[in-house]
């Protein structure tokens, strides 16, 4: 592991680390209001601030990192096990199983991703409490976010259906479903890998471009997504550096999945 | 030409069975949607159980989604795409008054985004400086690391025009491939014995180098089509910007579901003229190679 990569482990393990002891870092939580404080710049007490109705910035960007930084793996690891079983399957069986599979995944790329995220979201109830609204949008992610991964293990599933070691195997007698387990799912996981660490910066982003829209997580529960909708309000960049601090986290995340993902990449291929 | 002509012939099929397929699913969402049956006149007081029934009886073919569509199909045929729930504007009228902002974001946002694009990709392959290559992967995977959102805001901020927003969406997953496909091709060993033996660097671009990479260019051109509709939406939305990505955005939000049916046939049509027509015409250069 060279030491770029080494740096986004530790990176992604201190961001983490720390928005799991949010709890203990802000115990007032992310929804407590400071009435006498509200829109005050970065103090003793308030790291990072509060927000125009007096809400600890720096408690919100912690549970915000913790909720932005464990659902959109869990909706990667939904997108992906739809993906290896849409696509896998479909890529196994071939012939008209396969082309079904393309057609569906064909129609669902031919839409812009954050068009079909933003049609897929408004057409979900939007006056829904701050839980659900994060289990609707992250659920969304996981929901939709399969089909470009589903294209590339149905390409691979199908390599492995007329690979020589597969065709041996049915020629011993091997069962269908046994040579899919035993033969073509394992072969399968450094993709399955590699896609699932795809998805996760693009998930995360993806939440960002929904939460600013206003089609995200719903208040009072912070995600990045809302966090950023504050630089609506900016005048300048210069005016309020501190409202930057959730973007520059976002951004050194993102980063530092992308390093971690070119590991990944190499053992796919 | 015979294969060129199938070829075009099987890119319209496509086109028109993933529209159709496009609509279909759009339509089934918005059957599917709570609230699809509510209709808030219902609760005018003003109303008698019969002009209520009445309401009722209007709506009540379209519960069953097949008849939804093809009445919707019938009508958009005639001209009608229907009204608006939420700006109570026939969406033919909303949409013809929006494209030419829309079409001409997208065009200055897709030519500034291919021109960064093409400059840094062709500099890198130029150069071979390891410097070089890596300060231009830091910039783009910076901006790929930036949600649209963002850069929308900041274009709003630093107040910049909404097609350089677009550009800076779009140009970092273009640049990704461009670069690759141009270093790939510089290092042809054909290339490098045109260089060895003198050959100038604007005859080996012109003659090896762009006949080689312009299918694929065409291709990844045809994608960004997509991105850049795709970002359209946030900068529109957020940089005030009164085009289709917009209105797509108010519909989103107001649960305007017959708008939203109608853009998504529209963005599947644009998305999907864009990516045939690129492998159409990149069909076409390596048949003329050939």
């Amino acid at each position: 592991m060279n030491f770029w990569r080494t740096l986004a482990c530790v990176v992604l393990a201190l961001v983490l680390g720390s928005s799991l002891a949010a709890n203990w870092l802000a115990p007032a939580g992310y929804a407590r209001q400071y009435r006498d404080a509200i829109g005050a710049p970065p103090s003793r007490t308030h790291w990072l601030g509060t927000d125009e109705i007096g809400r600890d910035r720096f408690a919100r960007v912690l549970y915000g990192t913790r909720i932005s930084l464990l659902l959109a793996p869990a909706a990667a690891l939904l997108s992906t096990l739809m993906a290896a079983l849409i696509g896998g399957l479909a890529g196994y069986l071939g012939g008209v199983w396969a082309r079904m599979a393309m057609a569906v995944t064909d129609l669902f790329m031919s839409l812009p991703w954050l068009f079909l995220l933003i049609t897929a979201r408004a057409l979900m109830p939007l006056n829904v409490s701050p839980l659900v609204s994060v289990l609707v949008t992250f659920l969304l992610l996981g929901l939709l976010g399969w089909t470009a991964a589903a294209r590339v293990l149905c390409t691979t599933a199908g390599s492995l259906r007329t690979s020589d070691f597969v065709r041996q195997a049915r020629a011993a007698g091997l069962p269908g479903q046994r040579l899919f387990w035993v033969h073509v799912v394992p072969n399968l996981k450094p993709v399955l890998y590699a896609q699932f660490w795809i998805s996760i910066p693009v998930f995360i982003l993806s939440e960002a471009n929904l939460g600013i829209l206003g089609l995200g997580v719903a208040e009072p529960m912070p995600s990045w997504g809302s966090l950023l909708k504050e630089l609506e309000g900016l005048v300048s960049v210069g005016e309020e550096p501190w409202k930057f601090v959730p973007l520059i986290l976002l951004v050194v995340v993102v980063t530092s999945f992308q390093f971690l993902l070119s590991r990944q990449e190499e053992l796919a291929a | 030409m015979r294969s060129l002509r199938w070829k075009i012939g099987g890119h319209a099929l496509t086109l028109l069975a993933t529209v159709l397929l496009g609509g279909l699913f759009s339509a089934t969402l918005v059957r599917l949607a709570p609230g699809f049956d509510v209709d808030e006149r219902e609760l005018d007081p003003h109303l008698n159980a019969q002009s209520v029934q009445a309401l009722r009886d209007a709506r009540h073919q379209d519960r069953n989604v097949l008849q939804f569509y093809f009445s919707y199909l019938t009508r958009a045929a005639h001209g009608d795409l229907g009204t608006s729930l939420a700006l109570g504007q026939p969406v033919g009228t909303l949409l013809r008054d929006r494209a030419p902002l829309t079409l001409q974001l997208l065009g200055l946002g897709l030519g500034l985004a291919w021109l960064l694009t093409l400059t840094m990709a062709l500099s890198a392959a130029w150069l071979r400086l390891s410097v070089y290559d890596t300060l231009t992967t830091v910039v783009s995977g910076t901006f790929l690391c930036l949600p649209a959102a963002v850069l929308a805001l900041l274009s709003v901020l630093w107040n910049v025009p909404g097609s350089l927003a677009i550009a800076l969406i779009v140009f970092p997953h273009t640049y990704r491939y461009a670069r690759n496909l141009l270093v790939k091709a510089y290092s042809r060993p054909h290339i490098i014995t045109a260089r060895a033996k003198g050959l100038g660097e604007a005859r080996i671009l012109f003659w090896h180098v762009v006949p080689v990479v312009t299918p694929q260019l065409l291709a990844v051109a045809g994608v960004s089509v997509s991105l850049a509709v795709g970002a359209a939406i946030p900068v529109e939305a957020l940089c005030g910007l009164a085009g289709i990505g917009q209105l797509a955005w108010q519909a989103a939000l107001a649960r305007d579901l017959p708008l939203l049916v109608n853009i998504t046939i529209l963005v599947t049509l644009v998305t999907l003229l864009a990516n045939s027509g690129a492998d159409v015409i990149g069909h076409a250069m390596r048949g003329q190679e050939a």
